[in-house]
């Protein structure tokens, strides 16, 4: 029993984890930067079909398969993510901000059409499947193999973690944070807002690319169905319940909301007789989304919110800007 | 390559058209990409469906079809009903959501997350009434006849077709030529300038709403004539219809109708020509060059 229950926890952990990846690159984009991405799906979608295809064995009946090793599929997943985030950036990061909204919402449903379509290249609508999962030699003592697992994603988490507070507290963080509460201060100081704001884009995306890939050969098998809509609806719950601009936020909001659609699904799934359970299911959406415009109404900081960081040093070096927050409010210092 | 491919170009066009004028407004006057509007197409296609339901459970002799047409008297009393229904889902929407935040003040891109959330809050219930088996309004089979020039139509493509013109034009005249909507392109000017000089800026708004939103339904009530209703119509429809708004220019009436149309057609000859799967990436083909070329649209005036 208590062994179920910790196989369970493990496997509940990775698999949130992998959505706090997701999480932490849209915090890049959305939390630092204030760029609006309504195409989470597609991107993530992309990192798991380029790792799928750079790592799987060669399969006869479809391009590629070909046979890299794990790392390579990693990587090669978040740069071709991180590029196809570039070229959307570049197309519509200089226009109005909802355009980049739109756009990304275009890329969601072309990468979908993409790899429903292109059946030579993704499988079709029957996916990919034997992605070679970490660890595999270990399969047969399952509680060591699923450790390993979860251990794999809390490096990758915390490594990220680590990374991405390091560079919002760098000169490039605070560049993002300046470029995104006033866009005319930051020019005037010559920063080039356009290219920030694209490596932001760029650098998130590659991110959720990356997420995309370890989620692929975390449950081995993929196919267009996991890169709905719904998906990157509820990446922006998690993000915006955690508190957009927070890092730990974000991992918290992924952890909490991953686990209230576990815990509503398996309601569902329990309370409903099966002839109603995709009509229940789409309740558990409605109830996520009422949540989100109640959070924006109500608490639009989210649980943590953004933890504010000024000027480390009491002189501000010649590549920093000045913060200035309005006398009357409290600066808080940074907790960390 | 097939002439009636320009027959159905023209009425998805037509469908597209109507739920972009919808869009459009909404980002001219209220400045946010609204990305529920195509849940009021869906939800405007239920509101009719539900209630030509009940009327013609009342009364049988209102489902004997009309002339030509595959319906009988319930649809359209029903579509007005729907109309009212679906506006006043829009007005509801805004009083809890959208107005809240712009009392607020809230920056564009937080109504642009609210109107997600809204989308995909409304799109889900739709999904839990009514199941997310298609419907139809008849099951009656029209055949269509010659109209000329190679094309065939049924009576009830073409009513659609004068029905969507009809709209537009009467939308265009009353932006151009009445009180409110001098108010209307007004209020989208400066919305502080055309308070100051005494413009009710909220009746602006509930119109932009009531007319977007009536419209939408319109176009709902339209593609389950001619197609069938679904509650995931909205969100396939939302890519064209943003890639209307924006190719006709934010703001410009003919111009998404025009655009809507171009969409249709574009769509129409990428099923001929490439193959009916890659339909719904013609939108997002329009939407890259457009952002590419032309970003303010065909008539649309520079930021």
């Amino acid at each position: 029993m208590i062994f179920d229950l910790m196989a369970y926890g493990a496997f509940f952990l990775t698999m949130a984890l992998t959505y706090a990846i997701i999480c932490l690159g849209l915090n890049v984009q959305w939390g630092q930067t204030g760029l609006f991405n309504v195409g989470i799906a597609g991107f993530v979608a992309i990192g798991a079909y380029v790792s799928a295809l750079l790592t799987t064995p060669d399969a006869p009946d479809r391009f590629g398969g070909f046979g890299m090793p794990i790392v390579i599929g990693w990587l090669g997943g978040a740069l071709v993510t991180g590029f196809a985030t570039f070229l959307v950036g570049a197309l519509t990061i200089r226009l109005r901000a909802d355009y980049l909204a739109i756009a990304t919402f275009g890329v969601a449903v072309a990468v979908q059409l993409c790899v429903l379509n292109l059946e030579p290249v993704t499988g079709g609508p029957f996916g990919i499947s034997f992605i070679p999962r970490p660890f595999a030699s270990l399969a047969g003592n399952p509680s060591l193999f699923s450790a390993l697992n979860l251990a794999v994603l809390v490096g990758i988490v915390v490594l990220l973690y680590l990374a991405l507070e390091r560079l919002a507290r760098s000169p490039w963080g605070r560049v993002l944070r300046a470029i995104r509460e006033d866009e005319t201060a930051a020019l005037a100081l010559g920063k080039n807002a356009v290219r920030f704001r694209l490596q932001a884009f760029a650098i998130g995306g590659a991110i959720m690319g990356l997420a995309g890939a370890t989620q692929a050969h975390f449950i081995g098998f993929i196919a267009p169905d996991n890169y709905m809509p719904t998906l990157t609806f509820q990446v922006w719950a998690m993000l915006i319940v955690g508190g957009s601009g927070n890092n730990r936020g974000a991992i918290l909001g992924a952890v909490v909301v991953w686990g209230i659609w576990a815990v509503s699904a398996s309601a569902v799934s329990a309370l409903f007789p099966p002839e109603q359970q995709a009509r229940a299911a789409s309740l558990q959406i409605v109830m996520i989304g009422a949540a989100l415009c109640a959070i924006l109404l109500l608490r639009p900081r989210g649980i943590l919110g953004e933890v504010r960081m000024f000027h480390r040093a009491k002189v501000p070096a010649a590549g920093d800007l000045p913060a200035n927050p309005p006398a009357n409010e409290p600066v808080h210092a940074e907790k960390s | 390559m097939n002439p009636q491919a320009l027959m159905d170009g023209l009425i998805t066009g037509s469908m597209i058209g109507l739920g972009a004028i919808g869009v459009t407004l909404t980002y001219s006057i209220l400045r946010f990409a609204n990305f529920a509007h195509g849940e009021f197409v869906a939800w405007g296609a239920y509101f009719a469906l539900a209630v030509s339901g009940a009327l013609g459970y009342l009364s049988g002799s209102l489902l004997t079809p009309i002339g030509p047409f595959s319906f009988g008297w319930s649809l359209p009393i029903a579509a007005v009903i729907a109309v009212a229904l679906t506006a006043g889902l829009a007005l509801l929407v805004d009083a809890v959501l959208f107005g809240p935040l712009r009392e607020r003040r809230s920056a564009v891109i937080i109504l642009v997350m609210a109107s997600f959330g809204a989308a995909l809050t409304l799109r889900n219930l739709l999904e839990f009434i009514f199941t997310s088996q298609p419907a139809y309004f008849t099951k009656a089979l029209q055949i269509a006849f010659p109209i000329g020039g190679g094309l065939r139509a049924t009576p009830d493509q073409l009513l659609t077709l004068g029905v969507a013109a009809v709209l537009v034009a009467s939308v265009h005249l009353l932006l151009t030529r009445t009180a409110i909507g001098r108010s209307m392109r007004a209020v989208s000017e400066n919305q502080q300038l055309s308070g100051v000089v005494g413009i009710d800026v909220r009746k602006v708004i509930r119109t932009v709403w009531v007319l977007g939103a009536g419209l939408a339904c319109i176009a709902g009530v339209m593609a389950g004539l001619l197609v069938q209703i679904r509650p995931q119509m909205g969100l396939d429809l939302l890519l064209p219809l943003f890639a209307a708004a924006i190719l006709g220019g934010i703001g410009s009436v003919p111009g998404a109708m025009i655009a809507g149309l171009i969409v249709g057609l574009a769509e129409a000859l990428a099923v001929q020509l490439i193959g009916a799967e890659w339909r719904s990436a013609i939108a997002f083909v329009i939407l890259v060059v457009i952002l590419l070329l032309r970003p303010q649209g065909l008539f649309g005036r520079p930021e």
